[in-house]
């Protein structure tokens, strides 16, 4: 479903991204785990759409299309979803607001309805029920004065409500205490079917004994260095990334 | 989230540069010959049937106006306004005067239609439950229709316009005409003072509750007509009254001026709340034609524990030199100044307040947000001030600027003087821009980059929308929208 083929960016003139093939199939848990500057986050945006990434090279194509060529709000209209490592407050927006604009944009880019406020009040109310998310933080500004935890749990509750084709999640697990870590791989397992895919960003192993992944990609340096199974992240979380920093040198 | 869609496919309907309520309504008026001196003045005040007293008021502040020059301390700049070359009135033809909206010119009747001003008199006659709005439209200088007349009556209030109520109640505009800003004041009230074509009055008595928001449509019309509207408002001891003003303006290319004076009187524990949505034509892409509005609206809390509370939503004018402003008189009184000022394209807003602190423990609240955009220049200019008497005055201000693009402007020039030591001044001002990472969450979660401006714009004032009435708040909010169309991608 996705494919990045020799895709190579950098950002104010510093290559992050060498050369990247990537691909993740519907239906698939793909976990990319590497060290600190190895370019994960770098990945996730510019599959999202994030300016200021200069693009030297390469295509990310979603079911065949490139996504380069389309707008954030385009891509998203898509199926692409990002889970942010770290969410954008808007103040004196409500994070109601913010969710039902953001949902019936989407539908109308489909050529879809848009959805009557009590279709998506009962939306919102069964997701957040199941994210243990207060309704009442709903009615707050978007992302204002939320923990580091609601913060997180708010980002589960979006894709759940945009239910994306893609979603990749950006070191989702930070700023987690093992309670709300679970809530959130919940939120994700209920969330895995055939037709869609996870691309899951961390710098541990610890996420992944919630959301089993189908595959393990490392990456170091901007590049995809070992591919495996799910005993690969095992394997990372005893010996460390040292090899795998040499290894891309 | 229906109110921001709505503004959005409204936005979206709306051509690049074609204000949206550029047209001109074709109605042969009856003008007063170009230019100004006593004949003018003459001409207006006898048109009107106004006493002796009023065309002296009247001649008076022309001889004084002569002798002044334009304030040039604002920030904003524009070509020089030749003041001979202006008509000074303009109406409507009209026979004796319409009965009932069937007797209003039906070319009128489409203008406001093409406006969305809604009928609510039709309403009313359809049996149509809905908090209640009475309206006096004025149309190019002269009250065309008034409605809910009866209904005010009964409780006493005086709602009509400026002309009638210098006929049928002449002692309460002798009495108060003037009070708040003399006609000696500043250039553009002295000027509005000679010529003032018309405006609204209301009185409400003591103790009565005004049972309805009352509600003005202003609309520059007549080509290179001056607007000089004239408002007066009183609220006797224990009274209050909600007011509305709103206006658009046809598209044309000669600058239109536009001085008015706004007065509103609160006697003991009385209260007025005064609200504004302002969309004149701000001129096009290159900044050319667009309405000056040069405006004096000042509020005296005369009584004990009485309020005043301005709030505006302004987001059109070529120019905005606008200082609504509160004198706290009263003992324990207290003045409120919640003010959206949006400028995009090449409009120049230079606006704020003033809170004069007179009485004993009297108290004021500020809250502006200066949206700039385009090659806009936006100021926030306001003044805080404590008499040596006025012990235990408290003011709370906060200014926000933000900035989109990096063309445009914003500045804040606070002006703040305690002539006495029990007094508190707190003032807090920001300015910011909407940050990419703002941007992109939102084009991330599907809107657009003008839907997600709207938004975060939308939540950047919404502690001003929230002083809003509600009908009043959703046509904010789309004209924020509508004003901000083009500033972005």
């Amino acid at each position: 479903m996705l494919e990045v083929k020799n895709l190579s960016v950098s950002i104010n003139g510093q290559p992050i991204l060498d050369r990247l093939n990537l691909t993740v199939k519907a239906g698939e848990v793909a976990a990319i785990m590497g060290p600190n500057g190895s370019g994960k986050s770098t990945l996730s945006y510019v599959i999202a759409g994030k300016p200021d990434y200069e693009v030297a090279g390469g295509e990310v194509l979603l079911d065949g299309e490139n996504l380069l060529d389309l707008d954030p709000d385009v891509r998203a209209a898509r199926g692409v979803f990002l889970a942010f490592q770290y969410p954008v407050e808007i103040p004196g927006v409500a994070t109601m607001t913010f969710l039902k604009a953001a949902l019936n944009a989407q539908r109308r880019a489909r050529g879809e309805a848009e959805l009557t406020t009590p279709d998506f009040m009962r939306a919102v109310r069964g997701a957040a029920a199941s994210l243990k998310v207060d309704p009442d933080m709903l009615k707050r500004a978007v992302n204002v004065g939320f923990s580091g935890g609601e913060k997180k749990r708010v980002e589960i509750l979006q894709m759940a409500l945009l239910q994306p084709r893609l979603a990749v999640l950006d070191e989702t697990d930070s700023g987690l205490d093992i309670d709300a870590l679970r809530i959130v791989a919940e939120g994700v397992n209920a969330l895995r079917d055939a037709n869609r895919a996870f691309l899951v960003i961390t710098h541990y192993q610890r996420l992944l004994d919630h959301i089993k992944p189908d595959v393990v990609h490392v990456m170091a340096k901007g590049r995809i260095v070992k591919t495996g199974g799910p005993e690969l992240a095992l394997e990372l979380e005893r010996n460390g990334y040292r090899d795998y920093s040499e290894a891309a040198a | 989230m229906a109110a921001v869609q709505e503004t959005v496919d409204r936005v979206r309907a709306i051509d690049v540069d074609a204000y949206k309520y550029g047209f001109v309504t074709d109605i042969e008026s009856e003008k007063a010959p170009k230019g100004l001196n006593e004949d003018t003045v003459r001409f207006i005040s006898a048109k009107k049937g106004e006493p002796e007293w009023l065309l002296d008021w009247r001649l008076e502040a022309l001889r004084r106006w002569r002798t002044m020059s334009e304030p040039t301390w604002a920030r904003v700049e524009y070509p020089k306004i030749d003041f001979q070359d202006l008509y000074y009135y303009s109406a409507p033809k009209q026979g004796s005067g319409p009965k009932s909206l069937d007797e209003v010119d039906p070319e009128l009747l489409k203008t406001y239609a093409k406006l969305g001003i809604p009928l609510v008199e039709q309403e009313i006659l359809a049996g149509v439950e809905r908090p209640r709005v009475a309206v006096d439209a004025v149309f190019d200088s002269v009250s065309v229709a008034t409605t809910f007349k009866a209904e005010l009556a009964k409780a006493g209030v005086i709602f009509c316009s400026f002309s009638e109520a210098v006929k049928n109640h002449p002692e309460l505009v002798r009495k108060y005409l003037g009070s708040v800003v003399p006609p000696t004041d500043n250039f553009y009230a002295t000027l509005n003072s000679a010529v003032f074509s018309d405006g609204s009055f209301v009185y409400v008595p003591p103790g009565v509750r005004c049972p309805m928001e009352l509600s003005t449509y202003f609309r520059i019309n007549e080509k290179n007509t001056g607007q000089f509207e004239r408002t007066l408002i009183i609220a006797d001891k224990g009274a209050y009254v909600s007011y509305l003003e709103g206006c658009t303006a046809p598209k044309r290319d000669e600058n239109q001026l536009h001085a008015a004076v706004v007065e509103l009187i609160a006697l003991d524990d009385a209260e007025i709340k005064y609200s504004t949505v302002q969309n004149w034509y701000p001129g096009d892409a290159e900044g050319k034609g667009g309405v000056y509005n040069f405006v004096t609206k000042r509020g005296d809390c005369r009584g004990a524990r009485s309020k005043i509370s301005w709030t505006q939503v302004e987001t059109g004018s070529a120019i905005t030199w606008k200082y609504p402003s509160c004198i706290l008189r009263g003992e324990s009184s207290r003045g409120e100044f919640y003010s959206i000022a949006i400028s995009n394209g090449y409009q120049q807003v230079d606006s704020g307040t003033k809170m004069i602190h007179l009485g004993r423990n009297t108290s004021s609240r500020i809250i502006s947000k200066g949206i700039a955009a385009g090659r806009s220049q936006n100021t926030y200019r306001g003044q805080v001030s404590a008499h040596a008497k006025a012990t235990g005055a408290r003011n709370f201000t906060n200014c926000d600027s933000l900035l989109i693009g990096d063309k445009c402007g914003a500045h804040t020039v606070p002006y703040i003087e305690a002539k006495n030591a029990q007094t508190v001044f707190e003032h807090e001002a920001t300015t910011s821009k909407i940050s990419e990472d703002q941007l992109f969450y939102c084009q991330q979660r599907g809107l657009s980059d003008e839907e997600a401006t709207a938004l975060i714009v939308n939540g950047f004032v919404r502690d001003v929308l929230q002083q809003l009435p509600m009908e009043f708040a959703v046509e904010a909010q789309k004209l924020i929208a509508i004003s901000l169309e083009g500033s972005v991608g």
